[in-house]
């Protein structure tokens, strides 16, 4: 196995808040990383640095054994190869689903038009979203948002997928057929880092499962271990808040 | 997902009701106004000296033809003028207004000379009277006697100074626009590999120019009515044009006929930005709460 992220002593701040202090992650192609903790421990910041969406103030990181963090990098090419799925979809509101799907695909990878739409048209397919593809997102419950946002990612063909608290912002019952996509795509080998607090689905799809508290990865391990036996009291008590949370 | 509720029978009723009453009463109240308003006016000691010197028919139709063998200019030919300047001015300040929103809007050091000048243009021509631009354009870059610039005619000088003038307020709507837009629209645009100017371009500016339009149509409507100001210039558009007629014929009802062209050049856009603020409230409704 090759390694697809390497993270390395990452730091991060905003103003006088130290929100990453020093994280160190590796992830093989073909895993799936889950990452959890509190809301403020880091997840989200952590992902959007792999994704260049943040500069780093420390540390360095690898994808696919290129260094992304090193200067003069094309930043652009960078994240064309990595996918980023957000929990507020942030889909474009002005264009329809087809051409949310489409847009990327020809301006930042240089696709004919109907290489473009042929792509997107498989993936909506796929997601069961074909029927909707000339509508516009306002139009779309969360969960079919999210899915197009899944889809819009995957159209880039990336070799690794980010994907942040993807159904925090979703009714209940439109959580399932987010996280059936993204089990899918598990199953299909695509390399994955996910921020949840599905902890039931990190359970499901993790190879392994790294637990964030104050910017560290404090600890991580298979998810048989870390959620009967972690060593770390700290992860035993927020898996206990969890717990008494009804999310597990 | 929830399709957008469709208007209660009971609420859609009710506002009828209301609609019919408030037909009889708004029907009511407007003729008792203007009636008021009338008689008054009549009543006023000076009501026909006025109605002589400013609604004088004769007079109006003369003014709008113009008196070519005695070399008065007709009011409606002259209002052409203005049309066509607002016509060209519209269009150069649309794009002008834009790049320097862009400029401001670009980060990095390396752009700040140019945000520099973008800024000091927009402090600069926001913060002068308009009438002073035109002065200072009209009479300054003849003086200055560089071929080519200081050669033209006053309307493009005036039109120069109003394109100026307008891009630098044009500008700043735009800028609230582009401002308007979330940033996670960019961190979702840029997530996908678009650079940042393609970012801007297909995903930023489009949700932007839609939601500056009735602002900007406003500051259209206002355009319009300023290219009367080419007049200080000696330039015969409507209200110049109508300066003339009135002071051959000491009679003032070519004032109102070049008044009465503006509005009805005006009203349209008026209307259209009334409607397209009410499209895009419809629009919010029916979606509920963004």
């Amino acid at each position: 196995m090759t390694e697809a992220v390497r993270v390395d002593e990452v730091r991060k701040s905003f103003g006088e808040l130290e929100v990453l202090r020093g994280v160190d992650l590796v992830v093989q192609d073909h895993e799936v990383v889950c990452l959890i903790g509190a809301s403020g421990s880091g997840k989200s910041t952590l992902l959007r640095c792999i994704d260049l969406l943040e500069e780093v103030d420390g540390g360095r990181i690898w994808v696919e054994g290129m260094e992304i963090t090193a200067p003069g990098v094309d930043q652009n090419a960078v994240r064309r190869r990595i996918g980023i799925v957000f929990q507020a979809f942030n889909l474009f509101p002005h264009m329809t689903v087809m051409r949310n799907v489409t847009l990327a695909q020809e301006k930042a990878l240089g696709r004919t038009s109907a290489e473009a739409r042929a792509a997107a048209t498989e993936l909506l397919s796929r997601f069961g979203l074909i029927e909707k593809a000339e509508e516009y997102p306002d139009r779309l419950s969360g969960g079919q948002q999210q899915r197009v946002a899944i889809a819009r990612a995957l159209a880039m063909g990336p070799d690794l997928l980010l994907l942040d608290e993807v159904t925090s912002a979703l009714d209940p019952v439109l959580v399932a057929e987010v996280l059936d996509a993204i089990r899918e795509l598990a199953a299909g080998g695509m390399t994955m880092v996910i921020a949840t607090h599905e902890m039931g689905f990190a359970r499901d799809v993790a190879n392994r499962v790294a637990f964030l508290e104050e910017g560290r990865i404090l600890e991580e391990g298979p998810p048989e271990q870390m959620f009967s036996e972690p060593r770390e009291e700290a992860t035993r008590l927020f898996l206990d808040r969890i717990i008494a949370a009804g999310r597990m | 997902m929830t399709e957008p509720p469709e208007a209660l029978p009971g609420h859609d009723r009710r506002s009828r009701l209301l609609g019919n009453r408030g037909f009889l009463i708004s029907t009511a109240s407007t003729i008792v106004f203007f009636t008021v308003v009338t008689v008054i006016l009549v009543a006023a000691p000076g009501f026909d000296a006025v109605r002589e010197s400013f609604f004088n028919l004769e007079a109006m139709k003369e003014s709008f033809f113009g008196v070519p063998e005695e070399g008065l200019p007709g009011i409606g030919q002259a209002f052409l003028l203005n049309i066509r300047i607002f016509l060209i001015a519209e269009v150069l300040i649309l794009i002008l207004a834009l790049v320097i929103a862009v400029i401001r809007s670009l980060q990095g050091p390396v752009f700040f000379p140019f945000r520099l000048i973008a800024i000091v243009y927009t402090d600069l021509f926001r913060g002068m009277p308009l009438l002073l631009v035109i002065y200072l354009f009209g009479f300054g870059l003849p003086a200055l006697g560089i071929r080519g610039l200081s050669t033209q005619s006053e309307v493009v000088y005036a039109t120069a100074a109003l394109v100026l003038s307008y891009s630098a307020y044009v500008a700043e709507v735009y800028r609230a626009g582009i401002e308007s837009v979330h940033p996670s629209q960019v961190a979702a645009a840029r997530s996908l590999g678009l650079s940042r100017m393609q970012s801007l371009r297909f995903v930023v500016l489009p949700q932007a120019v839609r939601r500056i339009i009735p602002p900007l149509l406003n500051d259209f409507v206002s355009l319009q009515k300023d290219t009367a100001l080419l007049a200080v210039l000696g330039v015969v558009e409507a209200a110049r044009a109508a300066q003339i007629y009135s002071a051959y014929r000491f009679n003032y009802s070519s004032f109102v006929v070049a008044a009465f062209l503006f509005i009805l050049m005006t009203i349209p856009l008026a209307r259209l930005t009334d409607w397209l603020i009410a499209r895009d409230r419809r629009r919010r409704q029916a979606r509920g709460t963004p």
